[in-house]
């Protein structure tokens, strides 16, 4: 019986949910032309960005990526939360087994590099694939990297705290900034440069850095709150 | 040719999505899902679509299956471990 009133809703709510997004951009003369020449247009002639996906990611549909931000930031702040009470101090961890020299040598080794190529990530992210969700997971798996060899690295959550928030609140100002300056929401207001320099595209390279820092921050974190949970 | 490339890499990741779920051990289950990412994202590579790709080898290869090796090292290794709820509470206390 409670299965089938289960059932019951899901299949009316499924109902009503199909039956408004059937007809979502189906109104109107949108469907006729669409949006994606109006991008490829704008994104060559008006931001000068040479990867479409960056311009269309951060400046068109800029508002969703805040979105995405947002949920991996209740995701970490929800692991936390419920990891807080069981969490080690550094230096005492029974979860894994130590290290090797030779592993330790090599992470020592491989650490810069790869937060290198993090942060190359997603400073070329208007130039080359990538971005700063991209870069930011890159430089988490070089701090994952570190926190698996050595017992006693520690990472301050103090600071990661700040940079996420810094990051995050300036994401917002950008996006208000837009706003302010006679546009939308997250609308470019910097001068653009030319196209394929590592300065152009306006306001898009400074978000992605943000958002690269935001997404680096999070998953260090999350990555160091799991690691360091009490056995018992 | 391409076409025969992406279908045998289609192939070998529902060979390795079969294998996490029949294999009893659940560290390779959890090495056989890092697999299927790892394909995955070559796959998006070949479809064109490189931004998709990095997003699929760092995450997917590298922090989920991490997570979840740690996870197994927390609780139990083998499925058979526990037989009831009891059991399973027990294992992740």
């Amino acid at each position: 019986m409670k299965k089938l009133i289960v059932i019951l809703l899901l299949a009316v709510t499924g109902y009503f949910l199909v039956d408004s997004f059937m007809d979502l951009g189906r109104t109107g003369p949108v469907v006729e032309t669409g949006v994606k020449d109006f991008y490829l247009d704008k994104t060559v002639s008006e931001l000068k960005v040479a990867n479409t996906i960056t311009s269309i990611v951060v400046n068109f549909r800029g508002f969703d990526t805040l979105g995405e931000v947002t949920v991996l930031f209740l995701a970490a702040t929800a692991l936390g939360g419920i990891l807080y009470k069981r969490r080690h101090h550094v230096g005492e961890r029974s979860v894994l087994f130590p290290s090797s020299p030779i592993v330790r040598a090599g992470s020592k080794l491989l650490f810069p590099a790869i937060v290198l190529l993090g942060v190359y990530v997603f400073i070329h992210g208007h130039l080359s694939p990538g971005g700063g969700f991209q870069g930011g997971t890159i430089i988490a798996t070089g701090f994952l990297l570190m926190l698996l060899a050595y017992d006693n690295f520690s990472v301050s959550h103090n600071v990661l705290s700040f940079i996420e928030s810094f990051a995050g609140i300036f994401f917002v100002l950008f996006g208000f900034a837009g706003m302010w300056a006679g546009g939308t929401f997250l609308e470019n207001f910097l001068p653009v440069g030319t196209m394929n320099n590592l300065f152009s595209g306006g306001i898009i390279p400074i978000v992605y850095i943000l958002v690269g820092f935001k997404v680096a921050a999070e998953l260090t974190g999350l990555i160091y709150t799991v690691l360091h949970e009490k056995e018992s | 040719m391409f076409i025969i490339l992406v279908f045998f890499l289609i192939i070998l990741m529902v060979g390795a999505a079969i294998y996490a779920i029949v294999q009893k051990d659940l560290l390779y289950a959890v090495i056989a899902t890092g697999v299927i990412s790892l394909i995955l994202s070559a796959l998006f590579l070949l479809l064109q679509a490189p931004d998709v790709a990095l997003t699929e080898a760092a995450i997917g290869v590298a922090l989920t299956t991490i997570i979840f090796i740690i996870t197994i090292r927390n609780t139990v290794r083998h499925e058979d471990d526990f037989k009831d709820r009891d059991d399973l509470k027990s294992a992740v206390k």
